[in-house]
């Protein structure tokens, strides 16, 4: 893709692109200037992670770094191989020594386009950075080696820089042997690819401007991330550096062909830091576009001279041009597609620079094979660019995507968004655009891991990070929770509060107690401790495992977590080994496992009573609007076989939960569906003012006890209400009623409540429309997230107090106000599911697979979570969907597999690396039979007295779902606008202190990310402009109040996919394997192409508008893009390998979720095309959501305030 | 000239009138000097084979200042029962030609074969109504449940928690009742959806016939546990309170019968009466003595107020109670009371006792209708010379403000007309006079008075119709005619309408303040009527026509209605219930039992209530109306026990072992409620049915008996009859009195 991204790039699309981004930052721009120039300090950061690490930390950083980076790189290659096309290659090869150089050069990217700067500031200030970065990260975005040849002779031919580079580059690259070896093998894509990543310089373009305008140093710093990005650009652009930062600045910058280095120059740093991410990008990047960069280089080389003259000039354009050049970086993105140079040529391109990006595109494009051609326009492109250049600097970003896409022809062809884009493009002509392929790919890092990840993950090691959850791998329990059960935000925790502070890093855990584990894993064991009860610490009541010490022969124990020590029961006593373990240490899970369960004891019961089976009470609504739609039918029909399959421990044995049915609209109705009845008995209850339950006998009864009876109950209630004309409902007394049935029969259980309306008939818990979208934007927004009225919470308070969890599925025809009805499914461990405008045709799959599902999934109810961990941190904060009366125990009425919770610690003293961090997660449920027990996850993380260590071993996905969770119920008590910003903040901060601390020192201009969370910034982007926090016009109220529960228990493989929808290119699907992802933006998408998008709630299938006939009969069973019904929910079932495999990987998706994904046909150019786009979170959002690279250059800026 | 006797008989047989006294006193003070006041015993709907239906009441237009006949140029609406008066255009609901309605009311808190027994009765009583009457069900345990009877296939009902007092509004939204105000607006016809609704909870029987029957089958006991020490929670206050409610919102103005079976005492929500707590007994009468019922004055207070809008509905209600301890009926016997309703007490349902007194609510007269009538409105006109004090019996105050009220209140007064919501042909009211002249201007000699009954009432034919009884009395002047005023008193009219009032005052008086104020009005009366010399008990003699009085008077003192020792507050409440609506004959058996007596030594032969009565060779049979008490002599047990009746020489003995049973099983076939029919011996612990209701002439105080025939000595502390009459005549005598 990134390659495509690039040709694009090259050509003139690039131009349109320009405008994209505008009109995005400009907005962004306003505040974000000034950032350009910080963001030059990004681009250190870049470095930082790298070279500071690179000395120190060198050995750990680099080693771990340069496998991911190698193998990220590789990816890039590969993908880009795959998507760009075989262009890439050759081109890569030059990219990546480019992006050695282009590091420094990559930011020059900006520069590039920035020439004047670059001369300015950016000569001097690219070389110093490139060096700099070059040792540090860049080096290690050596890995573009391979690229770093190709550039390197740009470089080389371009200043010292470039040799510099080039020299470092590939040393770095070289330790980074794999990326080299990827390199060659990336080449081609990482070139693309890496580039974009890079494309933080692309953001710093903007950036630059502003700085430039600013600070005349800004516009070096602007160099620098461009360099940094850039490595290719160095070497042409050495002047181009300050051009990189000239992205912003970019237009002085001749650097602007660095720009296009720039993201080369990303990739290099990335290499050092262990190719943090970015830097593998940038290498890859560099790869790319080195190559062509080479050629372009040396255009550019000339403009920047001119540039020189220009930037001045560009100078005060620049402020101007800044919001251009945001734009410009916009543009980029969607000119993704020729992604490699686009984001540097963004930036840059506009100036001659673009020659170089051009070039570099170019080479880009050449990977792309098919854009080989493309490649050779880019050359000659790159002419004319830097004629472009030149002039219009400030254009010149603009231009210089445009330009990139320019070079795509074919790929432009097929970007429907590319004409809206040609128009703005043009004005910015002077863009600076980063390369979107030069700045951090997901796609890239989640590959790398997935490469990396060869071998089972065990768990004894303490302080590992497990692969990422994009990545199959097997897990073997060695005295931690797996982490399906646990993910760490850190698997190094700072030893004191300070550190961790300064660092902002959240140290958080997602916990998921009663995951579903693969086949091949052994579900946790189950430990009886006898009547005893399980052994515990007596201080800090932490139940025996692997951290307790057995000392005194065997006698005592001490407590990991308090130092405690604790007699052995007799009955429990066992000797000891020569090394201190108990010679039964591995016939016990509790003293070898990470994950086990223990069977509690009546003192774990309510009432010092063992419980009875759990129960399911199926509340349907039977209001006008209910059956009209055919849910109460279809509820109906599906339960009678659904009641078969209810959750069983014992799948020999039936299932002890009993079931009880109640309907209602305005009243409720319940059932006597006693086994003894010949016909059910319905009793209605119109007291809603007071619910109770009317029965106990033959109210809740065993399903095959009172089959025939239900079957009965189940065939007529559709037909009772078949006339109905009720159309108001109540909702509150229904969970009432509900609750009340579990309360009579002293018993735990579900509710499953199926409901249509706004309760609006006279009850407790009546509801009235208060949506308002004029609040929206207000300090006053909080509130429509805020339950209506108090009753639900209350009434959620008693539930959780009998074990009473409801799970709310709602089928609204206008508002329901989500906000409050999901008040108490979230308080009891509940689900929340939605289908607006529910149509039974077309809804039914979805709803019943749903349904099914939430049925018989693993359940655990009456449930209380006990965090506990080692002296220094306390658990302080939890997220999710459950009950908490005070500040430990986490309540909740039910816990089924699916529910995640985030626990958040703080120090309450200083941790000792030698013991490292350690937290035990207890559950007491009652399983579905009715059995008592605790369920242990136990981890340890290691601890850190260095920030690099912290840095290094980091998960950005759970940090991203600790954020979105903190700021998803932030939007509660703070303006979303608060929440955003405190969000981009937060995270400012923690890439600047990485930056400060662990980066070797670097120009400001360069935005330096540390390689575990060189995505933080586009994922973060990507919660930034979820609905919750920047809702289009369109998106309702429920629809952000909906999504807003749903992410407060989603684990880390859920937020993820959330975030960043995956992206498939079906074309390329071959039975056997998944072909690689493409990065969610419009420039990636083949107007040839058929792609699939999933985001664990939604499931598109987005089909171009030029598709081969053969392609469209072999999925669709037609031959014509217009016969293609797009209200289609499933494909039809057609004998070739393309239809069987892509129904497969449909089916292998809707398996993985937790929710059934309905099937979206979105045909190019439709009108449902709005909706697909929405999910491409890469690009500018409808909303006034920043694309990637815009919102990178923010960050860059912010990062330099921060600095500064 | 026939007798006082025989003009009292045959003025009872036409009009269903006795009055105290026949000939009336010219002044009121020498009204009030009679002691007894000028009052009467009506029987509204006597049964009177010969009398010819009276037609219609005229349907009167509902404004005030019209009052036009309902004639056939007015404009009727059948389907919304609306008629337009054709003078003044007024819209009025067409009131005739409502059906019978009969709405069952069950405590479901029964043991298991108790339930069985009622489910059956439920069941045959089906086939009793009239096929067009419509029929209702209501169960209730902890909750209350209000069945749907049309549904096929799933069995409905509407449930409401049995602890939370509804208004009748409420109770009506609820069960959907109420007409939606949108449908109204939209000014769609509301009738079918109103009888739709209705329907859905009272349906004509022949329709449901089945479903009704298949849901009274499976019917379950209240499904909730009962924990041990605990009673079952029984909502039998809110239970009451949804069905009139539901009458109330479908059809008021239209006979209807709630009739309430229960099991226990309700021991939850409003109209509780005991709390759920087996170790809190239910309150006696000691406790209520001590003020020490906590749930009496809410409770009462709860069941009046809903007792007074059924009444004011014109429905009335049933109390079947069976249950070996008390039911709550003190609380609940003003639903029965103040609605004409029955109260039926018995120990278990599964009692030929509760059978066929139900059995017999459904009896038949000699037309084949039920002997029932609903919604009476007893309207009381009298000439100038008299007033009406009030009226006692099952019946509530209209507040009529005629003319013809006095001030001076007796029993339930201050108005001319009462409402009878339940009527049958032996329903009673005790109605009592004023005469209003003054002691200086009588009424004039030779004058007569007039006194005119109106009775308005739902036939059981669903016709209304009304009854006219006009009945006149000669004044006469008490001074100079007192002979013919004394041989004008009717003892036994006399004796029951002073009892009922005595009744009427022990329901809110303390019992011995009753006694004394009867002992007063006795011996002023002896004073009035007795010829004595001063001061010398043994002179006095009473007149034929007052000779029984104070014997009557004796017996009423130690009657259950009267004393509350060794009777329960139900028991006393359902004693009392039923003396204040029967008719004279069996008032006056329920106050003096009727004894037999059978021996070979001649026919069956009434003998004194007295224990001088009990003797070895002789069989007794006993009415007091609540029971029927046969009695097997000491010698005659013996011979029984010996099983001599089996012998063919002994057949005389069968023969005359049979007797008694066949008498009662006359009287039992008759009687409603049907009484409790005991068979005991001399010596047997049941005996002491008979035991306490014979004058005690013989007790171990005064055991002078060594002859032959002296009968059983009773140990008792009670005054026999003849130092009762020692006193009496003591008393009346004493000039100091």
């Amino acid at each position: 893709m990134n390659v495509n991204q690039h040709t694009p790039m090259a050509s003139p699309y690039g131009q349109p692109q320009p405008s994209f981004g505008q009109p995005g930052y400009a907005p962004l721009d306003g505040s974000y200037p000034a950032p350009y120039a910080p963001y030059n300090g990004p681009a250190s950061a870049y470095q930082p992670g790298a070279p500071p690490q690179g000395p120190v930390r060198g050995p750990p950083t680099s080693g771990p770094p340069p496998v991911s980076a190698p193998q990220q790189y590789n990816q890039y290659s590969q993908s880009q191989g795959s998507m760009q096309n075989g262009p890439p290659p050759p081109t890569q090869a030059p990219p990546r020594p480019a992006v050695s150089q282009p590091y420094n050069q990559g930011a020059m990217n900006l520069s590039g386009p920035h020439p004047s700067y670059p001369q300015h500031y950016g000569p001097p200030s690219t070389m110093q950075q490139v060096t700099n970065q070059m040792t540090g990260m860049q080096i290690t975005s050596g890995p573009p080696t391979a690229a770093g040849p190709g550039y390197a002779p740009p470089h080389s031919s371009q200043p010292p820089v470039s040799t510099g580079y080039s020299a470092a580059p590939q040393a770095s690259y070289t330790q980074a042997p794999p990326p080299v070896s990827s390199a060659p093998t990336q080449p081609p894509p990482p070139s693309g690819p890496a580039a974009p990543q890079q494309y933080y310089s692309g953001p710093p373009p903007p950036s630059q401007q502003p700085f430039n305008s600013s600070l005349p140093p800004t516009s070096q710093q602007q160099q620098q991330f461009t360099s940094s990005v850039p490595p290719h650009p160095p070497p042409q652009q050495t002047l181009p550096p300050s051009s990189y930062s000239g992205p912003v600045p970019t237009q002085s910058q001749p650097p602007v062909p660095p720009v296009s280095q720039a993201q080369q120059s990303f990739p290099t740093p990335q290499p050092p830091f262990s190719s943090a991410p970015p830097p593998v990008s940038q290498s890859s990047f560099a790869t790319g576009p080195p190559p062509s960069a080479p050629g372009s280089f040396p255009p550019q080389g000339p403009p920047p001279s001119s540039q020189p003259g220009s930037f001045p000039p560009p100078g005060p354009p620049l402020t101007s041009a800044p919001s251009c050049q945001y734009p410009g970086p916009m543009p980029p993105q969607q000119q993704p597609p020729p992604s490699q140079p686009s984001p540097y040529h963004s930036g840059h391109h506009p100036p001659r620079p673009q020659m170089p990006p051009t070039s570099m595109a170019q080479s880009n494009h050449l990977p792309p094979g098919p854009q080989g051609p493309a490649g050779p326009p880019g050359p000659l492109q790159q002419p004319p660019s830097q004629p472009g250049m030149q002039t219009g600097y400030p254009p010149q970003q603009n231009g210089a995507f445009g330009q990139v896409r320019g070079p795509q022809p074919g790929y432009s062809g097929p970007y429907p968004g590319q004409p809206n884009y040609g128009a703005p493009a043009p004005a910015p002509p002077a863009q600076k655009r980063l390369d979107p392929d030069a700045i951090p790919s997901p796609i890239q890092v989640i590959e790398d891991d997935k490469a990396k990840t060869t071998e089972p993950f065990t768990t004894g090691v303490r302080g590992q990070a497990p692969p990422l959850v994009t990545t199959n791998f097997q897990v073997q329990d060695q005295g931690n929770a797996s982490p399906r059960f646990i993910r760490c935000t850190a698997y190094n925790m700072p030893c004191t509060a300070d550190m961790a502070k300064q660092s902002q890093v959240p140290l958080a855990a997602v916990i998921k107690p009663l995951a579903t584990l693969p086949p091949d894993e052994a579900p946790p064991l189950v430990v009886d401790h006898g009547e005893s009860g399980p052994i515990r610490c007596n201080r800090c009541k932490a139940y025996m495992c692997p951290y307790m010490q057995f000392i005194e022969g065997g006698r005592r124990f001490q407590c990991g977590f308090c130092s405690c020590v604790t007699e052995v029961p007799p009955h429990y006593f066992q000797h000891l080994d020569h090394t201190g373990k108990r010679v039964d240490c591995y016939d016990r899970p509790e003293l070898s496992l990470g994950s086990y369960e223990f069977l509690a004891t009546v003192d774990y019961c309510k009432n010092n009573k063992l419980p009875p089976p759990p129960a399911f009470i199926f509340l349907i609504d039977v209001s006008y609007n209910a059956v009209k739609s055919g849910m109460v039918n279809i509820v109906c029909q599906e339960l009678k076989t659904l009641l078969d399959c209810l959750p069983r421990e014992n799948p020999e044995v039936e299932s002890a939960v009993r079931v009880g049915f109640v309907t209602y609209n305005k009243v409720l109705h319940f059932y006597n569906v006693k086994s003894s009845l010949a016909q059910p008995q319905m009793m209605v209850v119109s007291d809603v003012s007071d619910m109770f339950v009317p029965l106990l006998d033959g109210f809740l009864v065993n399903v095959n006890e009172s089959r025939q009876v239900i079957e009965s109950l189940l065939d007529q209630i559709p037909e009772m209400f078949a006339d109905t004309r009720e159309t108001e409902t109540v909702f509150g007394p229904v969970i009432q009623a509900g609750l009340e049935a579990l309360k009579a029969a002293d018993c735990a259980g579900k509710l499953f409540v199926f409901h249509t309306s706004l309760p609006i008939a006279e009850a407790p818990g009546k509801l009235k429309n208060r949506e308002d979208k004029k609040l929206i934007g207000t300090d006053k927004e909080k509130s429509l997230f805020q339950p209506q009225v108090g009753f639900y919470s209350s009434l959620a308070k008693e539930c959780v107090a009998q074990g009473c969890c409801v799970d709310l599925f709602l089928f609204p025809n206008q508002y329901v106000d989500v906000a409050t009805l999901a008040v108490v499914p979230v308080s009891t461990g509940g689900s929340v599911y939605k289908y607006t405008y529910f149509q039974a045709q077309s809804d039914q799959e979805r709803f019943l697979n749903d349904l099914r599902r939430d049925v018989q999934k693993l359940v655990g109810f009456d449930a209380v979570m006990r965090v506990r961990t080692s002296t220094g941190i306390r658990a302080t904060d939890f997220f999710g969907s459950f009950y908490m009366s005070n500040t430990t125990d986490v309540e909740l009425a039910g816990l089924d597999c699916d529910k995640a919770i985030t626990v958040e610690f703080k120090h309450d003293d200083k941790l000792s690396e030698e013991t490292g961090a350690l937290m035990q997660c207890a559950v007491l449920y009652t399983s579905c039979s009715g059995q008592r027990r605790l369920r242990v996850h136990n981890m340890a993380v290691n601890c850190c007295s260095q920030l690099a260590d912290l840095y290094r071993n980091c998960e950005t996905d759970t940090i991203i779902n600790y954020f979105s969770k903190y700021a998803f119920r932030g939007v509660l008590s703070n303006p979303t606008k608060a929440v955003r910003e405190t969000l981009v903040n937060q995270c400012a901060q923690i890439l600047a202190c990485y930056r400060k601390n662990c980066a070797s020192p670097s120009s400001a201009g360069q935005l330096i990310l540390p390689e575990c969370m060189k995505l933080l910034p586009v994922y973060l982007n990507c919660v930034l402009k979820s609905d919750v926090l920047l809702p289009g016009a369109d998106v309702s109220l429920d629809d952000r109040a909906y999504l807003r529960q749903l992410i407060s228990c989603m684990d880390v493989a859920e937020s993820h996919v959330f975030f960043y929808p995956r992206l498939l290119p079906v074309m390329k699907l071959e039975s056997g394997s998944l072909p690689v992802a493409v990065r969610d933006s419009e420039e990636r998408l083949s107007k040839g192409g058929v792609y699939l998008l999933e985001t664990g709630l939604h499931l598109f299938l987005w089909v171009g508008a030029s598709v081969q006939q053969e392609l469209l009969l072999n999925i669709f069973g037609t031959p014509s893009f217009s016969q293609i019904d797009s209200n289609v929910t499933s494909l039809p079932v057609l004998d070739n390998p393309i239809s069987q495999a892509l129904r497969e990987l449909i089916y292998s998706f809707r398996a993985q979720r937790s929710r059934y994904m309905k099937l979206m046909v979105v045909k190019q150019e439709d009108r449902a095309e709005l909706i697909f786009r929405h999910f491409l979170v890469e690009d500018k959002s409808a909303s006034g959501g920043a694309s990637y690279v815009d919102f990178l250059c923010h960050m860059h800026k912010e990062i330099r305030q921060l600095l500064s | 000239m026939t007798t006082y006797q025989e003009f009292i008989q045959q003025n009872e047989d036409r009009d269903g009138v006795r009055f105290s006294w026949n000939l009336w006193p010219s002044s009121r003070l020498e009204a009030t000097r009679l002691v007894v006041p000028v009052s009467c015993l009506f029987t509204p709907l006597k049964e009177r084979p010969n009398l010819p239906p009276v037609q219609y009441e005229p349907v009167l237009c509902s404004r005030a200042n019209c009052k036009a006949v309902l004639n056939p140029l007015c404009q009727v609406d059948f389907r919304a029962k609306i008629w337009a008066c054709n003078f003044c255009f007024q819209r009025n609901p067409r009131g005739p030609a409502a059906p019978l309605i009969f709405l069952y009311v069950v405590d479901t808190c029964l043991e298991e074969e108790d339930l069985q027994a009622l489910k059956e009765s439920l069941q045959m009583s089906l086939s009793l109504l009239p096929p067009n009457a419509l029929v209702g069900l209501i169960t209730f345990g902890r909750m209350v449940q209000v069945h749907e009877l049309s549904c096929e296939g799933i069995a409905k009902s509407y449930v409401f928690r049995g602890t939370k007092d509804l208004t009748a509004k409420q109770i009506q939204e609820m069960l959907g009742l109420t007409k939606p105000a949108v449908t109204g607006q939209q000014g769609r016809p509301l009738a079918p959806q109103d009888a739709a609704a209705t329907c859905k909870f009272l349906q004509p029987v022949h329709r449901v016939d089945m479903n009704l029957t298949d849901l009274l089958g499976e019917l379950q006991r209240d499904p909730w546990p009962v924990p041990q020490g605990k009673r079952p929670l029984r909502s039998t206050g809110v239970a009451l309170s949804v069905a009139v409610g539901l009458l109330e919102g479908t059809f008021p103005n239209t006979g209807a019968r709630v009739m309430l079976f229960i099991g226990g005492p309700p021991t939850q929500g409003p109209g509780m009466v005991v709390g759920d707590e087996l170790k809190t007994p239910i309150r006696s009468w000691h406790d209520i003595q001590k003020d020490n019922a906590r749930h009496l004055k809410k409770a009462t207070k709860y069941y009046e107020a809903l007792a007074n809008r059924s009444a004011t509905n014109g429905h009335s209600i049933d109390i079947y109670a069976c249950a070996l301890d008390q039911t709550g009926l003190l609380e609940m016997k003003c639903l029965s009371n103040l609605t004409g309703g029955h109260i039926v007490m018995g120990d278990s349902f599964n009692t030929s006792l509760f059978k066929q007194t139900f059995q017999r609510v459904f009896s038949k007269d000699y037309n084949g209708d039920f002997r029932m009538a609903f919604g009476g409105v007893l309207e009381v006109k009298t000439s100038r010379e008299l007033k009406v004090s009030g009226a006692i019996g099952p019946c509530v105050s209209l507040n009529s403000k005629s003319p013809c009220v006095s001030e001076n209140e007796l029993g339930i007064g201050g108005t001319s007309q009462w409402k009878v919501c339940g009527l049958n042909p032996s329903t009673t009211l005790g109605i009592y006079f004023e005469v209003v002249n003054q002691h200086n201007a009588p009424v004039p000699q030779g004058g007569r008075g007039a006194v005119q009954f109106v009775t308005q009432y739902q036939h059981s034919n669903t016709q209304r119709r009304i009854r006219v009884t006009t009945i006149a009395r000669n004044w006469a002047d008490a001074q100079s005619q007192i002979q013919h005023i004394e041989s004008s008193f009717d003892q036994e009219a006399a004796a029951v309408l002073m009892a009922r009032l005595g009744v009427f005052r022990a329901e809110s008086e303390e019992g011995p303040d009753v006694l004394r104020w009867l002992d007063r009005q006795l011996i002023r009366l002896c004073q009035k009527f007795g010829q004595f010399n001063k001061d010398d008990p043994t002179s006095f003699r009473l007149s034929e026509s007052l000779s029984l009085y104070p014997q009557f008077m004796f017996h009423l003192r130690r009657s259950p209605f009267l004393q509350v020792f060794n009777n329960s507050p139900d028991e006393s409440s359902y004693y009392r219930h039923h003396f204040v609506r029967q008719d004279l004959t069996q008032s006056l058996i329920m106050i003096q039992p009727i004894l037999y007596s059978y021996s070979f030594h001649g026919p069956p032969e009434p003998v004194l209530l007295d224990s001088s009565s009990i003797l070895p060779d002789r069989i007794l049979l006993m009415d007091t109306f609540f029971q029927l008490v046969i009695y097997h002599g000491e010698t005659i047990a013996q011979w029984r026990k010996a099983g001599y009746q089996e012998m063919a020489e002994y057949e005389n003995f069968k023969q005359l072992l049979q007797a008694p049973l066949d008498d009662a099983q006359e009287i039992l076939q008759t009687r409603f409620p049907m009484p409790r029919y005991i068979d005991t011996e001399h010596g047997g612990s049941q005996a002491r049915f008979l035991l306490s209701k014979v004058n005690p002439s013989q007790t171990h105080n005064n055991l002078y008996a060594w002859g032959q025939e002296t009968g059983a000595p009773i140990l008792t502390d009670d005054v026999s009859l003849q130092v009762f009459m020692d006193h009496l005549k003591k008393l009346a005598v004493s000039s100091s009195a």
